[in-house]
C-alpha cells in the first residue's frame, strides 16, 4: 500500500483533446433541454448519440486495448470522458457498458479457470468497444468494491436462475455479465438480452438520466467467461474501476453545478444588486469551489492510480469515491438552494443533477462504506 | 536557459573551492550567494543565475548531500518569503546590493510591520504616520502581530504619508531599521500562553529616504507584491501521507484501543479522507507550478488547512478523554517558530484557532475566491472615494 514516488495529477494534451471533442459533441447532442425532454419520452437513453460517440470518438472502447478492437486508452482518458458526461448528465450507458462490463471482461481476458471463455471475452470486448452492442454488470448499482461475491444467482449446466435488483443501464443492455455460483463455485457468465429465461423488470428510478432495472433469470442460457478466483478478481476490478471513474463523473457534475450557480448569481438581481455580491452567497460558492478544486485532485489521483496500476490504488479510489460523492451532492444541493424558486421547478435542469448526484453517492459504495474500507487499508480499526 | 546539469556542475565547482568541512558557515553561505546559487531564479549579482525556479530543489539537494549548511530558512521566513521578492521587484540597485545578501545568508532577520490594532482585514485603513523630515521620514504609530520583531534587524513597513486622499492612495512602503530608540518591541501573549508575536510601538522612529521602497503614495501596490509572494511561499513542499495533525491522532488511535468509540471513529475517518484529499491538492498545485501554470487553488488549500487543523486538533483533545483535561504549560515562552508537534494536544487545539485568522482570515479568503476566481461582484463600498481622515473608525 506504499505510495508511488511520482504521480501525474494534471491533464495532458491528449486528455485536453479528448475533453474538447466530448464537450463539443455533448453540447450538440445532449444539451440540457434535450436531456430534460428525453427523460420522460419512450426512449430515455440516447443510443444514437452513444453510437456516434463510440464510432467517431471511440468512447465506448477507451479501456479496450487496440489489439482487441478498442481505442487503447487508459483510465486517465476515460476519466476525462466521465467528467464531461457528468457535466451534461447525458443519458448514455457509459458506466454500465464502457466501464463496468468492459472492466470485468478485461480482467477475464487471460482467465486460467475458463479457457473456453476467452473467445467469448474477445468477441464481447470488440462488440462493446465499438459500440455495436452495449453491456452491463449484474449487480445492484449500490454494490461496493469490497462486497463479497454475489450469491443471488445459481448456474447449473450453463443455465442461470436468480434475481438481481437495480442493475444500471440494463434497460439498454444487449448482454449482461452475471456473477453466479455454479458447480465449481463462483463464476462469471455472459447472458444475451433479450433471451429466453432472461427478463427485465422496469422500475421507476430516482435518477432519470441513468436508470436501474431489475433482472430476473429463470433458466437463462449463459456463456461462462471466468470461474472461481478469476471471477472474484474480475468483479472486484470492475467495481474498483467503476468507483474510481465515477469520482471523475461526480467532479464534472459538481463543476457544472458550480458554474451554473455562479452565472446565475451574477445575473439575478434582488435588493437592487446581483445576488452574487452578497457575502452570504459568496462564501457558500467559495466553499463549493474549494471542494471542487479538491475533488479534481483526488479524482485525478484515482484515474492515475487505475491507469498505472499503483500499489495504493484501492486506497486512492476509496478516498476519491468518498470525497467526490459528497462534493457532487454538496454542489447539486447548493445549486438548487442558491437558484431559489427557479431551482425548484421542473423546467430548470438542476433536479437532473441533484438526482444524479444523490444516486451516484450511493453507487458503487456509499461514502461511509468507502471510509470503512479505508479504515482497513490505513489500519484505523473501529474497535 | 540553465539546466539542472549545469547547476550541479556549478555547485561542485563552488564546493571544490569551499570545503564544507573546513569553511565557516557564513563564509560558505556568502560564497554561495556570490556564485548565484542562493535563490537560482534571482538575477546574476543578486544571488541567482536566472534559472527556472523549479530547479532550486536541484541546488538545495546538491548542497545538502555534500553536507553544506543551509541558510536556516525557517528562522527568516519574512525575509526570504516576502522582503527578498519585494526588494527584487521594486528596490533600487543600491537597496538590492545592501539588503539581499545578508538577508539570504540569515545574518539579518526581517519582520513585517503591516497589521495594526485598528487595521486587520482592512489593512489599507492603517493609521501609522510617516512625516517627511529633512532627508528622511519620522514615523509614529503602533503595529501588531509582528513575528520575529524581537530578533529582526529590518522591518518592511507600510505607513500613511497622506491622510487627505482615499485610504489606498496615501500609503508608502519603507524599510525600517529596528535597531533604534524610536522602536519598542513588546511580546504579545496569545491564548496558548506563549508569545510568538509582538506589538511594535513606533515613536519618532527615523527612516532615511533612501530606504523607501517604491514611490511615495504607491505603498498599497508594493504591499500587494509582498502579499502575493506570501501566498507562493506558503505553497510548501511535498508531504507524505498522514503527516501533520492527522498523523498524531492516527498514531494515538492505533496505540490506544481503549479510547475508540464509533462516533470518534467516524469523525477520524472523515478527517483522514479530507486531509488526504487536501494533501493531494497540494501535490497537484506543485505540479501546476512546476508546469508553469500556477492556479488559484492555493487559496483553497489555506482554507482547508485552517479548517482541518481546527477539526483534527479538536478531535484529538476529545479522543484523549481524561488526559484531554490537562495542558502542558501555560508559562509565557518565546518560541523561535510555530511548532505544533513540540507541544501537547491542548496547545495544538488552541494554536490552530489562529490558522483561520493569520495571513488572511478565512472570511476574507472566501471573498477573494468569490471575486477573483469566480468573478462575482464586490459588495458595494463606502470607503473607497473618501479621504482617509474622513472615514469612521
Amino acid at each position: 500500500m506504499s505510495e508511488p514516488t511520482t504521480r501525474d495529477l494534471l491533464y495532458g494534451e491528449v486528455e485536453d483533446d479528448v475533453r474538447a471533442s466530448a464537450r463539443k459533441l455533448l453540447a450538440d447532442r445532449c444539451a440540457t433541454d434535450a436531456v430534460l425532454a428525453r427523460c420522460e419520452s419512450d426512449e430515455p437513453y440516447d443510443l444514437a448519440t452513444w453510437r456516434t460517440l463510440s464510432a467517431e470518438l471511440g468512447f465506448a472502447g477507451l479501456l479496450v486495448p487496440e489489439a482487441d478492437g478498442g481505442a487503447g486508452a487508459s483510465a486517465r482518458e476515460a476519466a476525462v470522458v466521465a467528467e464531461e458526461l457528468g457535466r451534461s448528465v447525458a443519458p448514455l450507458p457509459f458506466l454500465g457498458s464502457a466501464v463496468l462490463a468492459t472492466s470485468a471482461l478485461l480482467a477475464c481476458k487471460d482467465s486460467q479457470t475458463c479457457p473456453q471463455g476467452r473467445a467469448v471475452v474477445r468477441e464481447l470486448l470488440a462488440a462493446l468497444g465499438d459500440g455495436s452492442r452495449t453491456g452491463t454488470l449484474a449487480v445492484p448499482l449500490s454494490t461496493a468494491p469490497g462486497a463479497g461475491f454475489p450469491d443471488a444467482v445459481r448456474a447449473t449446466g450453463g443455465c442461470l436462475t436468480g434475481r438481481v435488483g437495480s442493475v444500471v443501464d440494463l434497460d439498454v443492455a444487449d448482454v449482461v455479465l452475471v456473477g453466479a455460483t455454479d458447480e465449481d463455485g463462483p463464476a462469471l457468465y455472459a447472458v444475451d438480452l433479450p433471451g429466453s429465461g432472461a427478463t427485465r423488470h422496469p422500475v421507476v428510478s430516482l435518477d432519470l438520466t441513468r436508470r436501474v432495472t431489475d433482472l430476473e433469470l429463470d433458466g437463462a442460457a449463459g456463456r461462462r467467461v471466468a470461474g472461481a478466483a478469476d471471477a472474484e478478481v474480475a468483479l472486484h476490478a470492475a467495481l474498483t474501476t467503476g468507483a474510481g471513474l465515477l469520482a471523475a463523473e461526480q467532479l464534472g457534475l459538481a463543476e457544472w453545478c458550480l458554474d451554473t450557480t455562479v452565472e446565475f448569481a451574477k445575473t439575478r438581481y434582488q435588493f437592487g444588486r446581483p445576488i452574487g455580491s452578497f457575502q452570504a452567497l459568496k462564501h457558500r460558492l467559495a466553499d463549493v469551489w474549494a471542494a471542487v478544486s479538491t475533488a479534481r485532485s483526488v479524482a485525478r489521483a484515482a484515474a492515475n492510480a487505475l491507469a498505472t496500476g499503483a500499489a495504493d490504488t484501492e486506497l486512492v479510489v476509496a478516498v476519491a469515491a468518498a470525497y467526490c460523492s459528497d462534493t457532487a451532492v454538496l454542489a447539486a444541493e447548493e445549486c438548487v438552494q442558491l437558484h431559489g424558486g427557479i431551482g425548484m421547478t421542473w423546467e430548470h435542469p438542476a433536479h437532473l443533477y441533484l438526482c444524479r448526484a444523490k444516486t451516484s453517492q450511493l453507487a458503487l459504495g456509499t461514502p461511509d462504506g468507502h471510509r470503512a474500507t479505508l479504515a482497513e487499508l490505513a489500519n484505523l480499526p473501529a474497535t | 536557459m540553465i539546466d539542472a546539469d549545469e547547476l550541479r556542475r556549478r555547485v561542485r565547482d563552488l564546493l571544490a573551492e569551499h570545503d564544507p568541512a573546513t569553511t565557516d558557515r557564513i563564509d560558505l553561505l556568502r560564497a554561495r550567494f556570490d556564485a548565484g546559487l542562493a535563490w537560482v531564479h534571482f538575477p546574476p549579482g543578486l544571488g541567482g543565475c536566472d534559472a527556472p525556479r523549479a530547479l532550486q530543489q536541484v541546488v538545495d539537494t546538491e548542497f545538502d548531500a555534500a553536507g553544506a549548511p543551509d541558510n536556516a530558512p525557517r528562522s527568516n521566513v519574512i525575509g526570504l518569503g516576502m522582503a527578498g521578492p519585494t526588494i527584487l521587484r521594486v528596490g533600487t540597485p543600491e537597496q538590492q546590493q545592501r539588503f539581499l545578501r545578508p538577508l539570504w545568508t540569515g545574518e539579518e532577520i526581517w519582520c513585517q510591520l503591516f497589521s495594526e490594532p485598528g487595521a486587520g482585514s482592512d489593512l489599507a485603513t492603517l493609521a501609522t504616520r510617516a512625516v517627511p523630515d529633512g532627508d528622511g521620514w519620522v514615523v509614529d504609530g503602533q503595529k501588531v502581530w509582528t513575528s520575529l520583531a524581537h530578533l529582526a534587524r529590518w522591518a518592511l513597513l507600510v505607513a500613511r504619508t497622506d491622510p487627505d486622499v482615499p485610504k489606498h492612495q496615501g500609503l508608502t512602503y519603507f524599510v525600517l531599521d529596528m535597531d533604534q530608540p524610536g522602536v519598542e518591541v513588546r511580546p504579545l501573549r496569545q491564548i496558548t500562553g506563549e508569545a510568538e508575536f509582538n506589538e511594535v510601538f513606533l515613536a519618532g522612529a527615523r527612516i532615511p529616504d533612501a530606504h523607501r521602497l517604491g514611490d511615495v503614495g504607491e505603498g498599497w501596490g508594493v504591499a500587494q507584491t509582498t502579499l502575493m509572494n506570501e501566498r507562493v511561499a506558503i505553497g510548501g513542499s511535498a508531504t507524505p501521507r498522514e503527516s501533520g495533525m492527522i498523523g498524531e491522532v492516527a498514531q494515538t488511535w492505533r496505540q490506544r484501543p481503549e479510547l475508540r468509540t464509533p462516533g470518534l471513529h467516524d469523525r477520524l475517518l472523515r478527517l483522514w479522507v479530507e486531509t488526504e484529499a487536501v494533501r493531494l491538492t497540494g501535490e497537484r498545485n506543485r505540479q501546476l507550478l512546476a508546469a508553469g501554470s500556477p492556479g488559484p487553488e492555493g487559496s483553497a488549500s489555506k482554507l482547508a488547512f485552517a479548517r482541518l487543523n481546527q477539526a483534527v486538533s479538536g478531535l484529538e483533545v476529545e479522543l484523549l478523554g481524561e488526559e484531554g483535561l490537562r495542558y502542558d504549560d501555560w508559562s509565557m515562552r518565546r518560541p523561535a517558530e510555530t511548532d505544533f508537534f513540540a507541544r501537547g494536544p491542548g496547545y495544538r487545539y488552541l494554536r490552530a484557532k489562529g490558522n483561520s485568522i493569520e495571513g488572511g482570515t478565512s472570511e476574507i479568503l472566501r471573498n477573494i475566491i468569490a471575486e477573483r476566481v469566480l468573478g462575482l461582484p464586490a459588495e458595494p463600498r463606502t470607503d473607497v472615494d473618501v479621504a482617509w481622515k474622513e472615514l469612521p473608525r
